[in-house]
């Protein structure tokens, strides 16, 4: 596999391509969204896009997933072309990632149990009991109490909301999870805690994380590299010192604002 | 491929666990463990290995640990042995999962359940009457606010409700109302052949239609097409709290959401019933030339001796009834909804079913009166 722009962080013979994104277009009608975008996503690394609001960060995650509506390129996961792929193909990388959408999207008549164990009983052969545990230890692991498991996702708060959707993206012990914006609506503690929490399960699990997010704490405290979508591709990528000298007028009203001055000061 | 084996040393165990121990495994994997049982008088003490182990993942690590207090639950001190410190650190993490067996509800007495739900039962009636009850008060606030300020009045959304539940419906009402008219006249000239007087079938339908069919007929069109939808687009606003939003900002949702609705159907359902009235005789005047033929002039000539005024005026005269009864029941279900689709389903269904059983009810009760008053 061709490895584009080593990252100095760590060591180019270690670096596995998972994602493989190539002159990416994706256009609603007319209205173009993104334009011969390139983007690289390596195994086991925490990736943070970042962007301006509108700039098409979410619609990166959907045309990746194969949720929006892509005119032209090559999007490879795991050496498989997901828009030639059959659907057995495209069914055996589904089950290989996990999805936390923004609002969580958890199924309302369902119990956050019931959501966690959707996905293993449409694919797996397991019984009530082994469901059971599982779905108990996805619950634990993402730091829910165990009685969350039989209440509905309209009787959750944002964060508990936030906490099952992961568990349910977890489900299936992916290796990439996707994550939209997964700190919005959270209170600052507890948007630490999740990318705490994110950052430990992506090390014990060897997870690879793709995270669209906002959150300027993320991006310095898990993101091992960020990427910056603006003019309809990928600006730069690059670690958080390589945005912080990188000439662009966003990215440095962004990486040097008022609001990112404590990061700034950590990372110097 | 055997995912565990175990050596038994007499009073030392070692369970050795080999292959991918991933969760697309576990089924095989469960039966393999299931299948283990080692004798649990004799062992003193047993260690798992996972070194051997090729892939694993949370599900995996679990089977692990499960294993493993199984052998501790048994009396059996347990070690889970292993090197690779990433495999450690991931069952570290599922061993310290704070987790509890949630409680199984305790087993039901039949008879006891029995009488819970007719209880139950009882109480959402109970419920329901006070609903429209409150509902209705909230109706009267909102229209007595609506005539103390007249430009409270909204006639583009009386409008665009008007065209949607009145205009749009009057195709398939026409056709539906035609197809049974039609039906009705054919059935009843047959009947009344036997005794030579299927020109008798004209009366049979024409009243029957002007009294009851042609106002049912759109009632119930109307409970399926405009009170679900208006279930359904309520119960939307409610699950994405835009009720709530309403409330908020000081506008009454009755009277945007509520008054509007329940005027367009007011003013439309007795239009639609003509509509339906006509159609249905229409259908009666073909099928009577087609199967029976009565000649259309001969039709019209029956229907003039038979019809009198007062046979659409008690048809069209309940249909404000049926309105307001359809309108009601819909938005009270909507403004039911609670945060599942599940419940938005189920509100949506109850709005159609309750409507079309109560316009029938009252329609019934109508007739009652009607007959008491000799018209």
């Amino acid at each position: 596999m061709t490895v584009h722009a080593p990252i100095a962080t760590q060591s180019a013979e270690s670096l596995q391509v998972i994602i493989k994104v190539r002159h990416l277009t994706v256009a609603y009608g007319h209205r173009v969204i993104l334009e011969n975008l390139d983007l690289d996503v390596y195994r086991g690394e925490v990736l943070g896009v970042v962007g301006a609001s509108g700039t098409g960060k979410s619609v990166t995650l959907r045309a990746i997933v194969g949720l929006a509506p892509v005119r032209s390129g090559l999007i490879e996961v795991n050496g498989i072309d997901m828009r030639r792929a059959d659907s057995a193909q495209r069914i055996s990388v589904e089950r290989r990632w996990g999805i936390l959408f923004q609002q969580g999207a958890l199924f309302s008549s369902l119990t956050v149990k019931q959501n966690v164990q959707l996905p293993l009983r449409e694919y797996l052969n397991l019984d009530e009991e082994l469901l059971d545990d599982i779905a108990r230890l996805k619950i634990s692991l993402v730091g829910l109490r165990p009685d969350a498991a039989d209440k509905y996702p309209a009787e959750l708060s944002g964060g508990m909301i936030k906490r099952a959707a992961l568990a349910r993206a977890l489900a299936l012990d992916p290796e990439i999870v996707f994550l939209d914006e997964p700190t919005s609506g959270l209170d600052p503690i507890s948007a630490g805690e999740f990318d705490d929490l994110i950052r430990s399960l992506q090390r014990t699990l060897g997870l690879t994380v793709f995270m669209v997010t906002h959150d300027l704490d993320s991006l310095a405290t898990i993101c091992d590299r960020i990427a910056v979508v603006g003019d309809k591709h990928i600006l730069t990528t690059g670690t958080l010192e390589d945005m912080l000298k990188f000439d662009h007028p966003w990215v440095q009203a962004y990486f040097r604002g008022p609001r990112a001055r404590g990061i700034t000061h950590r990372s110097e | 491929m055997a995912f565990v084996k175990f050596v038994d040393e007499g009073q030392h165990g070692i369970l050795v666990a080999r292959g991918d121990w991933t969760v697309d495994r576990a089924e095989e994997i469960d039966h393999a463990l299931k299948k283990l049982k080692p004798d649990g008088r004799r062992l003193r003490s047993v260690d798992i290995r996972f070194d051997g182990v090729r892939r694993i993942d949370t599900t995996g690590a679990w089977l692990l640990v499960r294993t493993s207090e199984a052998f501790e639950a048994a009396g059996i001190p347990t070690i889970l042995e292993g090197n690779d410190p990433d495999r450690r650190a991931l069952i570290d993490t599922v061993l310290n999962r704070k987790t509890e067996k949630s409680r199984p509800p305790l087993p039901r007495n039949q008879l006891i359940g029995t009488l819970a739900d007719i209880g139950a039962g009882v109480r959402a009636a109970g419920r329901d009457a006070r609903g429209i009850l409150e509902f209705f008060g909230e109706v009267v606030i909102a229209l007595s606010h609506i005539a103390r300020h007249p430009s409270r009045i909204r006639p583009a959304a009386i409008a665009t409700h008007l065209e949607r539940t009145g205009l749009n419906a009057i195709p398939i009402v026409f056709l539906m109302s035609f197809l049974v008219g039609g039906i009705v006249a054919q059935q009843g000239a047959f009947q009344l052949k036997a005794y030579g007087g299927e020109v008798f079938a004209v009366n049979l339908v024409a009243i029957l239609v002007m009294r009851e069919l042609g106002l049912l007929l759109a009632a119930i069109m109307f409970a399926g097409r405009s009170g679900s939808a208006t279930t359904a687009e309520l119960g939307a606003m409610k699950m994405r709290e835009e009720i709530d939003a309403m409330r908020v900002i000081g506008l009454n949702p009755i009277e945007i959401l509520a008054i509007p609705r329940l005027a367009a159907f007011v003013i439309a359902l007795p239009l639609v019933t003509v509509i339906s009235d006509l159609a249905a005789l229409l259908g009666a005047l073909i099928t009577s030339w087609l199967y029976v033929g009565i000649e259309p002039s001969a039709f019209i000539e029956q229907l003039r001796s038979v019809l009198k005024p007062r046979h659409l005026f008690i048809g069209v005269v309940k249909a404000p009834f049926m309105a307001v009864i359809i309108g009601v029941i819909a938005c009270i279900e909507g403004l039911r909804v609670e945060g599942s689709s599940e419940s938005l389903g189920k509100h949506t269904t109850a709005s159609v079913v309750k409507a079309i059983f109560m316009v029938i009810v009252v329609d019934g009760l109508f007739a009652i009166v009607f007959a008491a008053l000799d018209i």
